[in-house]
């Protein structure tokens, strides 16, 4: 009998709505317990910071530019490897449940297994999809063809209409304000909570284990939608936070010169953006201009978000109340991250794009071994990926790394650093770097980064695209900026640095798939 | 917003083998993976989706000579909407194939066009008498 899997993932959280990472905000004590008990990581980093790349990433453990999903909208092949394909061959049961988004959303043709399958059930033909042989699929609402959307129609069509619409009606991201302050995918939502999809992936993990023999081995993916927007949790909740009192993030500039100033030592779609010019991607809504947000919608997007990070953590605390029922507390494994950040105010802004910055790439990262393996808790400071967990989750398995897959273990906080001799010591060392790329074409505009971060920089070249000719770029010193409002890209003084930075980016990049993939859909 | 968004594969089949599926209104649902049905009627044709959706379309365009394919959908889902198929010869006993979409709202462009991508991918196996993998 070996060790049993709960990895929890998120969507779009921050690194700071946890407790554990001195987050003050929402109270997250299940998550601080397991970090108190395991090991916290303070700089974990997405290969992408948008959805189905950085999900592809977490499944294969492979960058995006070798899995092939360079964007939300660009399916995963049904081919690509996967590591719950790997633990379901060494005999382990596994599921997914919650938000999957290997495959596009918008799909009128219905052309994916993702949207087909909760037409049919919870089993995917062939036993098996991507691994899993047991999913209950969610997304952010109760629109649309999955599981959750569909258990809600048919068992609660009351509450179907009060969820906020993600997409308007031309099938753009929803540009429409709601709440106290009008902030864009801000809604009052008067679904009871124990129908909202939270507490409906919560109660369907929960369910599937109690269907599981008590000898199993089992790996499950429980997957929240949230804290992603749109934020319109259960508003029966709201009063855990009162927007009023909460206060400004420090990565808010409080005034638009203070704001703009910033905005402008930066690649210039970063300003474009901001004054409502340039959409480059499906990520935020194209009918909202980010100059107009003001304090107040930047506080009330915060309680909101932390209200649901709060809902989050009780619901984790369910399923660790369920497994211990089982009897199988001391062998769980549980890993608990996210997928990418959020701007939640920086900057001014909100939501997410080709912006490289902590915002977006700084995340809450939480690995308790099973007790019974007796590893000492601890914190990591190095840099990890994304892109490690795969390598983790096999090595929990008792597994060899597949070739396939191109992170490491991640390593414990006593773990040897600076190996990278392809030793099986190697593959449990630290990091020196982590990479990350972003690429995206829509209608006409394109943006290519390619973004490598250390313990004390991070540094993305630009590469030719529409609005760039390749001589772009940006250049953050951690230890004296945390917020990387400092651009030091041209800096003659960090020119060294910036050429030793780049001369590993370009020595690390991953391998490209070939050829590359077709974007199918918007998201 | 409207947008443009086009797709495009090159085949090694003749052109004129191509056209005989391409070319037939009808014959949609054999290549076109989710589109379960099409009904055709003079110059109307009906498709519909693996999610149930019935499209009505317009035929604009059907001709043989170029090896070109037009229509409209008309559903209220559309402010505009022009997808164009172009079949072509290239002498070698290869073709291209170039399906493009162009529609308000743009999405619905990406929508159609992204399908279509795949759509075309399938072609080859298709005209070589594979069937297409089934969605779920």
């Amino acid at each position: 009998m070996g060790r049993k899997i709960l990895l929890v993932t998120t969507d779009q959280q921050r690194y700071d709505t946890i407790g554990a990472n001195g987050g003050t905000l929402g109270r997250t004590p299940v998550i601080d317990a397991l970090a108190a008990e395991g090991y916290r990581y303070e700089r974990a980093i997405p290969q992408s910071v948008v959805c189905m790349p950085s999900r592809s990433t977490i499944l294969t453990g492979q960058h995006p530019s070798t899995h092939g999903v360079w964007m939300n909208g660009v399916p995963l092949p049904r081919d690509a490897p996967s590591v719950a394909a790997l633990l379901r061959d060494a005999g382990y049961r596994t599921a997914l449940i919650g938000k999957a988004h290997f495959e596009p959303f918008i799909d009128p043709f219905m052309r994916f297994v993702e949207n087909a399958l909760a037409q049919k059930g919870t089993v995917p033909s062939g036993g098996a999809h991507r691994g899993f042989e047991h999913l209950e699929l969610a997304s952010h609402g109760a629109a649309g063809p999955l599981h959750y959307a569909r258990w809600l129609r048919e068992n609660h069509p009351e509450f179907a209409s009060m969820f906020y619409s993600a997409l308007d009606g031309d099938l753009q991201v929803n540009a429409a304000g709601g709440g106290d302050t009008g902030a864009p995918q801000v809604h009052f939502n008067a679904v009871p909570r124990d129908c909202y999809h939270t507490d409906w992936v919560a109660d369907r993990t929960i369910a599937w284990l109690s269907s599981l023999d008590a000898s199993d081995d089992w790996f499950a993916w429980m997957s929240f939608p949230d804290p992603h927007h749109p934020w319109d949790p259960p508003q029966t909740e709201l009063g855990r936070i009162d927007w009023r009192d909460v206060p400004l993030p420090a990565g808010y500039p409080q005034s638009a010169p203070e704001r703009e100033a910033i905005l402008d030592a930066k690649p210039r779609h970063w300003r474009m953006w901001y004054d409502g010019t340039l959409v480059s991607n499906f990520e935020a809504p194209t009918g909202w201009v980010p100059a107009t947000l003001t304090a107040e919608q930047v506080r009330e997007v915060n309680a909101r978000n932390a209200v649901e990070c709060e809902l989050i953590d009780e619901a984790i605390g369910r399923v660790m109340g369920a497994i211990e029922t089982r009897g199988w507390g001391d062998q769980v494994d549980v890993i608990f991250t996210t997928d990418h950040g959020e701007f939640q105010g920086d900057f001014g802004l909100l939501f997410k794009g080709p912006y490289h910055v902590d915002s977006l790439m700084r995340l809450p990262l939480v690995w308790r071994p099973a007790p019974v393996s007796c590893n000492a808790p601890g914190v990591v400071s190095s840099p990890v990926g994304l892109v490690d967990l795969a390598p983790t989750i096999a090595s929990i398995a008792g597994l060899a790394k597949p070739e396939w897959m191109q992170g490491r273990v991640l390593p414990s906080p006593d773990a040897t650093p600076g190996l990278d001799d392809g030793s099986d010591l190697a593959t449990h060392s630290p990091r020196e770097e982590v990479l990350t790329e972003w690429d995206s074409e829509l209608y006409g505009v394109s943006v290519y980064l390619r973004t490598v971060s250390t313990s004390q920089w991070v540094c993305t070249a630009y590469l030719p695209g529409t609005l760039y000719d390749g001589s772009e770029g940006e250049l953050y010193n951690l230890a004296d900026d945390p917020l990387q409002q400092v651009n030091l890209w041209d800096d003659p003084l960090r020119r060294s640095q910036r050429d030793d930075l780049l001369s590993l980016l370009w020595e690390r990049q991953p391998q490209r798939r070939s050829p590359r993939l077709d974007l199918e859909a918007p998201v | 917003m409207r947008a443009s968004v086009r797709r495009q594969i090159r085949l090694p089949l003749p052109a004129k083998r191509v056209w005989e599926l391409v070319g037939d209104p009808s014959r949609l649902p054999e290549w076109f993976d989710g589109i379960v049905s099409a009904t055709v009627e003079g110059s109307s044709r009906t498709i519909v989706t693996g999610g149930g959706i019935a499209m009505p379309e317009q035929i604009v365009t059907n001709d043989s000579l170029q090896r070109r394919f037009q229509y409209r959908i008309t559903s209220p889902l559309m402010r505009e909407h022009l997808s164009t198929i172009d079949v072509i010869d290239l002498d070698d006993s290869t073709s291209l194939v170039s399906y493009s979409a162009d529609a308000d709202p743009a999405s619905m462009a990406l929508v159609i066009a992204g399908a279509a991508g795949a759509a075309l991918r399938n072609l080859c196996s298709v005209l070589e008498g594979n069937q297409m993998e089934p969605s779920a």
